[in-house]
């Protein structure tokens, strides 16, 4: 996983609550066996007007050509609720998202994206709502997240300051593999076992 | 200070917590299924890594498996590949697949807790979101990522921060025609799609103590549409009993060893929990979904809301945005909305229980004949014991077709989808805009209510039955 430090990029906003992961990425897009181009199907149902992806909706904030390189998006409430499926974070992740600010998110979707150097900041209402209207005033509105010291600042000058578990912070400024960092403890998993064969040897 | 049954669980499974890090946290159960299982197993090869305890997962086909008939020629090309791929996955990692033509073959939160895998104070997981279901149990269950389900194959463990507990109340008998599907529908509807976000969901009181264990699942299941991270509902003797004699339940010595462990599983009367709801159950009315979201929810003998009504201006957007979506105005009558499509199944109500309840209704009715409404079971042992009983017969005599076991209409993965603008009382869980097909109109409701809208035509009131 890449480290996450600092990042600055182009807002793209979808001003929508309760973004779920059906709609971050369709079902018949999760039949696949790896993990890679799930980026072209991002947002499908709002991106295209036809199943096979030929005919793009002009409408939709991610086809216009300005926003080619949106790298921070902006949403409402409960971002990424519904399905645990982690190829809602690859899809974001593969069409080039780095940071999601919203008010909430859901909680599996903020594991996922913590395992795929995704940073989600969470922010007052009241500041997203003046996020929102940084990112309407013009299509080159740029924000900077930096993780060490937890703040998102704006291309026009306003600062935000956000809270991160620490361990979430680590794993994203790190870039930590999961798996790595828990085999230090396979010596207490082993213990761990060793009681629970005695204890609870029905598991 | 007492100790809530999440903590309890929480401390029995620890095994390793430091200040500034995530708990790691011993996975007792593991459930795996086709679609986000195959990167999981292929990270594992990658880093010549393998599966900790096979013996502690165990995997089925459910989301994409063809329900016409056990036949894969049903399937599309990419659907057969990712069955295949969990099956050859399973064999090179020594871990037990039901395959979709095996006959206990099923919907995976079906078959956990039929098989008696699904016991009291596990930690239980799946790559699904459903996996609150297990809940019912007194275990803490809930969905991961790909990465995670990994992270389990690879260690037993998982890393996980400590949710904050919520305990929610219902006291009092139930009313005509109100199901635990309007139970969890209505709670969903008071507190909103997000409003357990962060927390796990501990219900209690007397109308849950009544219910059955099935009836336990639909509520846990359809934690997560409340934000939820897990449901969980204290265990007791309809537990014990339930899980007795099941094939993977502990035998001999084990069970009165476990069953003793079991009997500690519960919050303490001074445990202190960091929200408390208090509902009565006379205040439920059978539900059903107007909107694109499951807290988009009214009972069935109102009408769509008013947009005015709406005084949160991000609530206001998104039931205009709903609205749009499902094709209905303002203030139209539940009741008078016309339906072309019914679904029952799925883990939320594709249990036994939910097909005797549908085809108590259903005997001696006939579907109307601008409806299509079909019946998936659960699982292969749901459908052999509903057959046994003779309820297919009474379904397929309603002009219900009688399926094969899978997830099918719930997110329709596999052939059974709708198609744009059609409009389905589903008894399933979520009515996301495409959840059911690009285009689709979802109405969620329980089974009841599943079978008097397919008999109707429009969406009705089950009390007007009964």
């Amino acid at each position: 996983m890449e480290p996450l430090v600092k990042h600055t990029g182009l807002v793209a906003s979808i001003d929508r609550a309760n973004i779920d992961t059906d709609a971050i990425i369709p079902k018949q897009f999760l039949k696949k066996v790896d993990r890679v181009g799930f980026g072209k199907h991002l947002f499908h149902d709002w991106r295209y007007l036809d199943d096979e992806e030929t005919q793009i909706n002009p409408d939709f904030i991610l086809n216009k050509k300005e926003y080619d390189d949106a790298s921070v998006l902006l949403a409402r409430d409960n971002f990424g609720c519904g399905s645990s499926r982690e190829h809602a974070p690859w899809a974001l992740e593969d069409f080039g998202f780095k940071v999601i600010i919203a008010p909430s998110f859901a909680d599996i979707f903020y594991n996922n994206c913590i395992r795929n150097g995704i940073l989600l900041v969470r922010l007052k209402d009241s500041e997203v709502d003046e996020l929102f209207h940084f990112a309407s005033k013009t299509n080159d509105a740029k924000i900077t997240a930096d993780l060490p010291n937890q703040s998102i600042a704006t291309s026009d000058g306003k600062a935000y300051q956000f809270e991160i578990n620490d361990f979430a912070k680590e794993c994203l400024i790190k870039g930590l593999d999961s798996i790595g960092w828990t085999e230090q403890f396979i010596g207490k998993i082993e213990t761990f076992e060793k009681t629970l064969a005695q204890e609870k040897p029905w598991i | 200070m007492g100790k809530t049954l999440y903590e309890r669980i929480w401390d029995d499974h620890a095994v390793h917590q430091a200040e500034g890090q995530a708990t790691l946290l011993y996975v007792d159960r593991q459930l795996v299924h086709e679609v986000t299982s195959p990167q999981a197993f292929e990270g594992l090869r990658l880093k010549k890594r393998k599966v900790r305890h096979p013996e502690r997962t165990f995997a089925t086909m459910d989301h994409n498996v063809p329900t016409h008939a056990k036949d894969l020629s049903f399937a599309d090309s990419i659907s057969r590949l990712q069955m295949e791929t969990l099956e050859k996955n399973c064999k090179e990692f020594g871990v037990s697949c039901l395959h979709f033509t095996h006959p206990d073959q099923g919907v995976v939160h079906i078959i956990g807790p039929e098989l008696g895998i699904t016991q009291p104070g596990m930690i239980i997981v799946c790559g699904d979101s459903h996996t609150a279901t297990h809940g019912a149990f007194g275990a803490l269950a809930f969905g991961i990522g790909t990465s995670e389900v990994e992270h389990v194959m690879a260690t037993q463990t998982l890393q996980q921060n400590k949710s904050k507990t919520m305990l929610i109340n219902i006291d009092g008998p139930l009313g005509k025609g109100v199901t635990p599907k309007d139970i969890i529908l209505y709670i969903i509807g008071k507190i909103g799609t997000d409003g357990a976000t962060g927390f796990v969901i501990e219900y209690a009181g007397e109308t849950i103590r009544a219910l059955s264990m099935e009836a336990r699942m639909t509520i846990c299941n359809m934690s997560i549409e409340a934000g939820g991270r897990a449901g969980m509902i204290a265990c007791d003797e309809k537990t014990f009993e339930y899980v007795k004699g099941r094939d993977h339940a502990p035998k001999g010595e084990d069970w009165e060893k476990a069953l003793s462990y079991w009997k500690t599983l519960k919050s303490d009367s001074d445990a202190k929990f960091n929200k408390v709801i208090n509902l009565k159950a006379e205040d439920i009315k059978p539900q059903i979904t107007w909107g694109t979201s499951p807290e988009q929810v009214v009972a069935v003998d109102e009408a769509v809301p008013n947009l005015d009504d709406f005084s949160d201006p991000i609530k206001k957007e998104a039931a205009k945005k709903a609205l749009d979506y499902v094709g209905l105005k303002s203030d139209t009558p539940m009741a008078e909305i016309l339906i072309d499509t019914v679904f029952i199944g799925s883990c939320t109500n594709g249990r036994i229980e939910d097909l005797r309840a549908a085809a108590k209704i259903a005997e001696g009715k006939k579907v109307s004949n601008k409806v299509q409404a079909i019946v998936v079971p659960g699982s292969g042992r749901v459908k052999r014991q509903a057959e046994k009983e003779g309820l297919d017969k009474i379904f397929k005599a309603a002009g219900f077709e009688w399926r094969e076991p899978g997830c099918s209409m719930c997110l329709a993965m596999n052939e059974d989808k709708l198609n744009p603008g059609q409009r389905c009382v589903s008894t399933t869980n979520r009515n996301f805009e495409g959840r059911q097909g690009k285009g689709s109109r979802t109405h969620l409701a329980s089974p009841e209510m599943a079978v008097v809208a397919a008999v109707e035509g429009r969406i009705a009131d089950i009390r007007e039955y009964i």
